[in-house]
């Protein structure tokens, strides 16, 4: 009981002596503040990446691509092999008994980002980002439920009609409904915007895939095979099925499974470059709290003299001290990460997949769990820079602090 | 008034290494206070006023020779037997005041009840009657900023006195004072001295502040050098 009123009273007198030392104070938090923001921007746009990504395709949706090719853009599949999938067990088929299978053609087309429109408006001048252009066969649409047509319509097979999702028409010029677009040698008609759960969709193009096929000269050729599943045991039996069938040798898994593999490794990779940055940057903070906390520690010399004349132990003024370090760095960790939230949180960015070298509209997402790791990075840096001073304050001789000989 | 030994002194030498030199504050020192003393230590700076409060108060060791206080030896208890010691013996009064200037009279003076087995509810009657005694019962929510120099001196003095120590040591107490005031704050020491038998060590410079002393010893180059008695 002693032992807390020491320490109590001690962090009490550490802590409200704050304000006797306002900029050295001032200084740490917005030191700590900083780095803080810097590792929240990069980790919540790992995680809204990954968030979207993770939140694309259906448990009950299987991809089918080449056997080892880790991304659509590396696969290709035979008109042969898709029509041997309409006809797989485990496949969900409509209403009319059609099989629930969409071939899709899966290329990279160009297009321009809205921030980078020139001051003229002039689209041929603007420097140009990959975009997903996503050839969708007769069954596209039903494979895919969650759909939501929110203006205007669908592409009608054998045009040139495109469909926007929602996301890519925020962020890029010239995609409204409406709006005519060249791709390649052709034009092409902006007729419709999706949403489809805020997913990696949404960043893509839609078109009918024989259009895309004459477009791009891929004649019977696709790049993945969408095929709604029966049921949870559904994907073992076309895995089973298109094993033992040697035409077709494709890679089975579910569509939710493949881009959440997509997601982590582009994640990883943001959270590669942020983590080392900030830690970085850290060090300066740090060396901030330390010059912080030693000024404290010799402002406050005189008071632990007397407290320790008193009877007071040095333990208490190490943990004071130590504490009073934590509170700036505390301090320091909730303003960047109130920063962090105004700043970034739903800020819609894009950045290019590592796995489609095409753009993907995302949306910064500042997670409680990604908060907690600014807040433990500011407690670290608080914790290192105040162990030293607190030590300090902790062995100041009685007689030294009264300029004894 | 005065009784048997508070405080003794034998052959206690104090020396300072600095850089290559070594420099002697005491040498073979000798001194015994009795229990209910008054002694005002006078003497130039660099006599060794201060170095001998700090030996007396625990807060400091003799290079040589013992300690004693109250018949058990100080100078062989640790760092942390000293703090408690401290605690239990000694109320310290010091020529600033040294009160923490985040904390209101009431809590400065609850400081050395925080070391002991006090509740909170006998820690406030405690505080409360220290404060009157000094006169600042209707001062204990203020700030040290808000009180003069002589009222946060009484301050001190009622921290010194909280946890009834035996004895009280005072760095220039009055050193900041005006005459006045100073002489209040002497008058106030003298009543502890005299009514409540509070063995008080006094360092000063001031000849006036040593008259209310009951004796006055001279301190220089680490020797007292004149004994003075005061009725």
């Amino acid at each position: 009981m002693r032992v807390f009123n020491e320490i109590a009273v001690v962090t009490t007198i550490c802590i409200k002596s704050i304000p006797q030392r306002f900029w050295a104070s001032f200084s740490t938090v917005v030191a700590v503040g900083l780095v803080v923001t810097v590792l929240l921007a990069f980790l919540a746009m790992a995680a809204g990446f990954q968030q979207t990504l993770r939140g694309t395709g259906a448990k009950d949706m299987a991809i089918l691509m080449r056997a080892g090719s880790q991304a659509e853009l590396n696969s290709g599949v035979t008109r042969d092999q898709a029509r041997l999938i309409e006809e797989a067990p485990g496949v969900m088929k409509d209403a009319d008994g059609k099989p629930l299978v969409s071939p899709e053609l899966y290329v990279i087309v160009d297009g321009v980002k809205k921030t980078a429109v020139p001051a003229d408006g002039n689209l041929k001048k603007a420097p140009r980002s990959n975009l997903t252009l996503r050839g969708l066969g007769p069954a596209g649409i039903a494979v895919r439920p969650d759909l939501k047509i929110v203006e205007g319509r669908a592409f009608k097979p054998g045009t040139n009609e495109l469909m926007v999702g929602r996301a890519l028409q925020k962020d890029f010029a010239g995609l409204n409904v409406g709006n005519t677009v060249k791709l390649g040698n052709s034009n092409w008609l902006v007729v419709g915007a999706f949403e489809l759960g805020g997913s990696v969709f949404e960043s893509e193009l839609w078109a009918d895939t024989p259009e895309v096929q004459d477009l791009f000269h891929r004649q019977n050729v696709f790049q993945s095979i969408r095929a709604r599943l029966t049921g949870p045991d559904a994907l073992k039996t076309l895995s089973d099925y298109a094993a033992n069938d040697p035409q077709l040798k494709l890679d089975v898994t579910t569509e939710a499974d493949y881009y959440a593999q997509q997601a982590s490794r582009t994640s990883d990779l943001i959270q590669k470059l942020g983590w080392p940055l900030a830690i970085a940057m850290a060090f300066g903070a740090l060396a901030g709290a330390l010059n912080t906390m030693y000024s404290s520690v010799a402002a406050r010399a005189q008071e632990i003299a007397t407290l320790r004349c008193i009877g007071f132990s040095g333990t208490s003024s190490f943990i004071g001290t130590l504490l009073e370090s934590l509170v700036l760095a505390l301090m320091g960790g909730i303003v960047g990460t109130l920063v962090t939230w105004v700043l970034f949180d739903g800020l819609t960015g894009s950045t290019l997949s590592g796995a489609s070298f095409s753009q993907i509209v995302f949306t910064f997402h500042l997670t409680p769990a990604v908060a907690l790791q600014g807040i433990i990075l500011a407690l670290v840096v608080g914790l290192v820079g105040g162990v030293f001073p607190a030590w300090r304050a902790a062995r100041i001789p009685i007689v030294e602090a009264y300029g004894t000989p | 008034m005065t009784g048997q030994t508070l405080i003794h002194l034998q052959d206690v030498s104090k020396r300072f290494v600095k850089g290559k030199d070594t420099i002697t504050i005491f040498d073979h020192l000798g001194l015994s206070i009795p229990a209910g003393d008054f002694v005002a230590v006078m003497g130039p700076s660099g006599s060794g006023k201060t170095t001998l409060l700090n030996l007396l108060g625990g807060i400091d060791q003799p290079t040589e020779g013992s300690i004693t206080f109250d018949g058990g030896r100080v100078d062989t208890l640790t760092e942390g037997q000293l703090a408690r010691w401290r605690a239990h013996n000694v109320g310290f009064i010091f020529q600033f005041y040294n009160l923490m200037p985040t904390l209101s009279a009431a809590r400065n003076v609850e400081l050395p009840l925080l070391l002991t087995s006090f509740g909170r509810a006998e820690r406030k009657r405690r505080v409360e009657a220290a404060l009157s005694l000094v006169g600042l019962a209707e001062r204990a929510d203020h700030y040290p900023r808000e009180m003069s120099g002589g009222q946060q001196q009484r301050v001190a003095i009622a921290r010194a006195l909280i946890s009834d120590p035996k004895l009280l040591l005072c760095d220039e107490p009055t050193g900041d004072l005006d005459r006045t005031t100073a002489d209040e704050i002497l008058a106030m020491l003298r009543l502890l001295n005299q009514e409540m038998g509070k063995t008080i060590v006094m360092v000063t410079h001031d000849p006036e502040a040593a008259k209310y002393a009951r004796r006055t010893l001279h301190l220089d180059k680490g020797r007292f050098t004149e004994r003075e008695l005061v009725a």
